[in-house]
């Protein structure tokens, strides 16, 4: 960590960027947030980056590349997918970041933590990047506890999409493959259900749904001016009742809103405050893009056309699919 | 209007249709005297492609039982290649639908020609038939819309 805010104070000192867009410590052990950092004073005191920095930084850019001057800002292998994704869009201007790959081992999720039963949480060790920690170690108010780093690791690092960084200007840290599952061996467990099963399964999950918008606006890709779900004739404006189709169709429209964009990078899932598995439904999308129209992993360069602006003369027919008609 | 359990039940169908073929289709069919329920209610829209798949949910949210969306022929758009978005973005959606447990069936797309009165009558024949047997839109409805 060190290193990296070395790197930034030197790169702010040349001025080579006004400021530095980074994680700066939370309030609690394992909730750093997303920040700007102008000083060298202020990275040496408040800049963090271990396991708990999920977040992914690249949506801010997109307000960063209206600011004066460039922005240095740190990516993790899986958020470069997203930068790329957006410089597609043009979104955001390229010219304006200055990019340090980040590595990463995997990140922490603290509700994995938690549903192990551990409380009282004072002090987590073993979450900083440096070395191959195997196991954190859990100060809490009740003694030390442990916990093997890969049971506390983002649904996301375990289909992590590699250790490579897909853009950067330069790359500091080592990173690693966390892969150790199947992609869309949820997907797939899902589509085999019946009907009612999976009527069942989604309702008793979405019900849990307090349209916080958290999904929404931590999304790399969903990120229009104007939004639709903001609009006051959109029926989901307000809460319905659970049983309603309310919540299936924002969720619905949400994932399909980023359809062909989406790189997967599972922040939706991270941030949702009441466990929903949201990426379901993006990865139901990328598994159905890649089944129908070839594999696709958005963001991987900046120039392809996606899967939803583009088309073939022989493209399935719509009622054919996923077994329909 | 209420439905007692004597009543027989009569479906409601949404049909979007492109202004170019379908729509036309659709007049072919009335001007030829061919029937098709009337439980098919027709939305003109400017091409297939219009259709956004708000929309459908939206149709079904507000209590449509079924479906369906009529445009050109791949080939013959009158905007050149709108229906083939259509045809990607109604593939991903039905998918969709089918992922989260809506019935087969209740969505449906179909290529109508102007010159195609028979398949536009036969087509929507057969689909009031297949929603007829699915019986009614529960799952889909949001129920502050119900009268």
């Amino acid at each position: 960590m060190q290193e990296i805010i070395n790197r930034a104070k030197e790169l702010l000192a040349d001025g080579t960027v006004a400021r530095v867009l980074g994680w700066r410590i939370g309030d609690l052990p394992y909730n750093p947030e997303p920040s700007y950092f102008e000083t060298a004073e202020d990275l040496e005191k408040n800049f963090v980056y271990d396991g708990f920095c999920g977040a992914n930084l690249s949506k801010y850019m997109i307000e960063g590349s209206k600011l004066e001057g460039k922005t240095l800002v740190f990516l993790k292998p899986c958020d470069t997918y997203s930068f790329n994704q957006l410089i597609k869009e043009n979104r955001v201007d390229r010219e304006k970041a200055y990019i340090i790959g980040v590595g990463c081992k995997g990140k922490l999720d603290v509700e994995k933590i938690k549903a192990q039963g551990i409380k009282g949480i004072l002090s987590i060790s073993g979450a900083e990047i440096e070395g191959d920690a195997e196991t954190l170690t859990v100060n809490t108010l009740y003694g030390d506890k442990t916990v093997a780093y890969k049971d506390a690791m983002l649904e996301r690092c375990h289909v992590c999409k590699g250790k490579e960084h897909m853009i950067f200007d330069e790359e500091i840290g080592e990173s690693k493959d966390t892969k150790d599952a199947d992609r869309f061996a949820e997907v797939e467990k899902i589509e085999a259900m019946k009907p009612e099963e999976k009527f069942a399964y989604f309702q008793k999950e979405l019900s849990k749904c307090i349209r916080c918008n958290a999904c929404r606006n931590v999304c790399p890709a969903c990120s229009c001016r104007k939004c639709v779900f903001d609009s006051t004739k959109f029926d989901s404006a307000q809460k319905a009742n659970a049983d309603s189709f309310e919540e299936k169709m924002f969720h619905i429209i949400r994932a399909f809103h980023v359809a062909g964009r989406c790189t997967d990078c599972g922040e939706c899932s991270r941030v949702c405050p009441q466990g929903i598995p949201l990426h379901l439904f993006n990865r139901k999308f990328i598994k159905d893009i890649d089944e129908f129209y070839g594999d696709y992993q958005a963001g991987a360069d900046a120039e392809s056309k996606g899967p939803l602006t583009s088309f073939t003369f022989g493209d399935v027919e719509p009622g054919v699919t996923g077994g329909r008609r | 209007m209420s439905i007692t359990a004597n009543e027989e039940f009569r479906p409601k169908i949404v049909a979007f249709c492109c202004n170019w073929c379908s729509y036309a289709g659709a007049d072919l069919a009335g001007s030829s005297r061919l029937t098709y329920p009337a439980d098919v209610k027709i939305i003109r829209v400017p091409c297939s492609c219009r259709v956004n798949p708000m929309f459908i949910l939206r149709a079904f949210e507000k209590g449509a039982d079924g479906v369906i969306m009529c445009g050109c022929h791949p080939g013959d758009c009158h905007y050149s290649t709108g229906n083939y978005y259509a045809r990607r973005r109604m593939a991903l959606l039905f998918s969709m639908l089918d992922y989260i447990g809506v019935e087969h069936g209740r969505t449906r797309v179909e290529w109508v020609s102007a010159a195609e009165g028979v398949k536009f009558s036969q087509t929507m024949n057969e689909f009031v038939a297949k929603i007829t047997s699915l019986g009614k839109n529960v799952r889909l409805e949001d129920l502050r819309c119900r009268k």
